[in-house]
């Protein structure tokens, strides 16, 4: 593998560091908050695998104009729409998990899951 | 005219009816409209399963855009048969819910409960019919968001919790999911299922698909809650209001299963996914470890909820056997059992919502002696636990003689007995509880306890009913479910 063709992987690299990254501060995380910033790295390292997919080697934005050449070639945009709706679900989640954080906080006071789960075994 | 646009309609109804429930402030006129359109729903769901039966499968192209390039919905008898059980508990679930609702939830928020009630049995329904398959994503994280916030409206402090812990693992499976969507997509340039499949059937399996099959199996299986990935569901049904527990439990597994089912049978095909890759072999072995772990780990709940969250850990082992055996036999059992499971289980949960209601608790040591004060809710959990350990006459017998018939002829005869000796764990659980209702001494709560209210009695008894009708009356259950399946194997080339 020569350094063109690492190089020209730059995005899938990017997106797997991300997607690792998140997913491992979900995992190691036990602050709530940092949880949901975990998923959404996670998620978003998603998005930039459909965006990175949707591009076509010497393609433009997918608009046909008068004056393009007749092979002139488009990106796709199917992609970058299916993960417009994903970030509106990643939206959501990410507000309905702070939501449920504001209530966790209300009654133990805390957001540490290690000390709610004390908290919960005391009670 | 309108006949034609069911496969739509089916959706958008209840998708239009929830945000419509909010402006409605009335609690009685929310109810009674999420009422009305959960039976309406139900009523289609039928009207389309008796389409299918009569004239064999249909599609629906939404927009009129054509496949592949629009969204297609299709109705066929896998789909069909697993929306009508889920649109019908939705309706009797929601039937006996104001009671229960009444006494769990602050009615301040019951304009909010219907809404996510509907949210979520739109998701359910989206995920069958869409034969779309970033479609099924879309619908997956509707139903389960909308799971989420009515987990969260438990009365204990733990029940925002369990729902956050849901949505982490949810969100997590949801986002493979998604993943493995997007390299089949990167794949084959479609996302219509059966453009699709066709082709994924030229590509010998690459390495890119391998990968998509991974993350798509791995996503799906947290969602089943298939062992060791199961451990958001004990504490989220266990919290959850009871109405949603079992609403929730009846339908939401078994979904996710069918979309399991959709994606290894009909995108990846069999061949590809047990024959090359032994998925097959990792099904088994994880449903018989999850049997045997979630069933000895309800016998040692003192939490009747927390006893049937883990019982249903144990179900899922069951569908995904027969789903791992790949021939008809096998296939059958695992999709009525879907169906019987979806019924006992949702019984269940309305008989634990009883208890909840007059006694106000669900632990074991505080139902001592039930059955003296509400004899017709304890003996439907008995009904509902002789269904569930599979009593001949009961709906789980069938399913479990079917899976146990198949798995004997396939030569899988360890498979067979461990399955029979798991069964002996269910005598045993439902057993537990039954000798606490009957025989011991009443606690001075359970003394003063009326019987449950009839508006609560009558749709928990039209499900346990229900448990024995499909028990002895299988051509309904059975005989769909065999024809979903020789359809789901007939697609493999």
């Amino acid at each position: 593998m020569d350094i063109n063709s690492l190089a020209g992987l730059f995005n899938y690299w990017i997106v797997i560091v991300l997607m690792m990254t998140g997913f491992y501060i979900v995992i190691a995380r036990g602050n709530l908050i940092k949880t949901v910033i975990g998923l959404n790295i996670f998620q978003i390292s998603v998005f930039l695998l459909y965006i990175t997919m949707g591009r076509v080697d010497q393609g433009t934005a997918p608009i046909i104009q008068e004056a393009a050449q007749a092979d002139q070639a488009y990106s796709n945009p199917l992609s970058s729409v299916l993960i417009l709706t994903a970030i509106v679900v990643g939206v959501a989640t990410t507000a309905l998990a702070l939501a449920l954080i504001v209530r966790i906080r209300e009654d133990y006071g805390s957001i540490e899951e290690d000390e709610i789960l004390i908290l919960d075994r005391e009670s | 005219m309108i006949e034609q646009h069911l496969p739509v309609l089916i959706v958008v109804v209840p998708l239009i009816a929830a945000p419509l429930c909010v402006f409605l402030f009335n609690r009685t006129l929310v109810y009674l409209f999420a009422l009305a359109t959960c039976w309406a729903t139900f009523g289609m769901s039928l009207f389309l399963l008796a389409k299918v039966l009569e004239s064999g499968p249909f599609s629906y192209e939404l927009g009129n855009w054509p496949v592949p390039y629009g969204i297609e919905y299709v109705v066929d008898y896998f789909s069909a048969f697993v929306m009508s059980f889920v649109s019908g508990i939705g309706a009797v679930v929601l039937t006996y819910a104001p009671k229960s609702l009444n006494d769990e939830i602050d009615p301040s928020r019951h304009y909010l409960v219907h809404p996510m009630y509907l949210l979520c049995l739109t998701g359910m329904l989206g995920i069958c019919i869409t034969g779309d398959l970033f479609n099924v994503f879309v619908f997956l994280e509707i139903s389960s968001l909308s799971s989420y916030a009515l987990i969260s409206l438990g009365r204990s402090r733990r029940a925002p919790l369990a729902a956050f812990q849901y949505l982490v693992m949810g969100t997590i499976g949801a986002t493979f999911l998604l993943i493995g969507i997007g390299l089949l997509y990167q794949l084959t340039g479609t996302l219509n299922m059966v453009d699709m499949a066709q082709q994924l059937a030229d590509d010998h399996g690459s390495r890119t698909m391998l990968v998509a099959f991974a993350f798509v199996t791995v996503g799906l299986c947290i969602k089943m809650a298939v062992f060791p990935l199961h451990t958001w569901l004990p504490n989220a049904y266990t919290y959850a209001p009871s109405v949603v527990t079992a609403f929730i439990a009846a339908t939401a597994t078994k979904v996710s299963v069918y979309a399991f089912v959709r994606i290894v049978y009909d995108i990846f095909t069999p061949q590809f996914a047990f024959d090359v890759h032994g998925l097959d072999l990792f099904l088994t072995v994880f449903s018989l470890i999850g049997i045997f772990v979630a069933s000895a780990a309800a016998i040692y709940q003192g939490n009747l909820k927390r006893l049937l969250a883990y019982s249903s850990i144990a179900q899922v082992g069951y569908m995904l056997l027969g789903v791992s055996m790949n021939n008809q036999d096998g296939l059958t059992g695992g999709i009525v059992h879907m169906f019987n499971h979806a019924i006992i289980k949702g019984g269940l949960f309305l008989v634990v919502g009883c208890f909840a209601l007059r006694l106000h608790s669900v632990r074991l040591e505080d139902l001592r002696g039930a059955a003296k004060t509400m004899p017709l809710t304890a003996f439907a959990w008995v009904l509902g636990g002789l269904g569930l350990i599979g009593v001949p006459l009961t709906a789980g017998f069938i399913s479990k003689w079917l899976l146990l018939t198949a798995a004997l002829d396939n030569g899988f005869y360890l498979v067979a007995g461990l399955m029979l000796i798991s069964s002996l764990l269910a005598v045993v659980y439902v057993w537990r509880v039954v000798e606490i209702l009957y025989f011991s001494e009443p606690a001075d709560a359970v003394e003063s306890a009326r019987e449950a209210p009839w508006s609560m009695l009558i749709p928990t008894y039209l499900l346990i009913v229900g448990i024995l009708v499909f028990g002895i009356w299988t051509s309904y259950s059975v005989g769909v479910a065999s024809q979903a399946a020789s359809a789901l194997l007939g697609g493999a080339p």
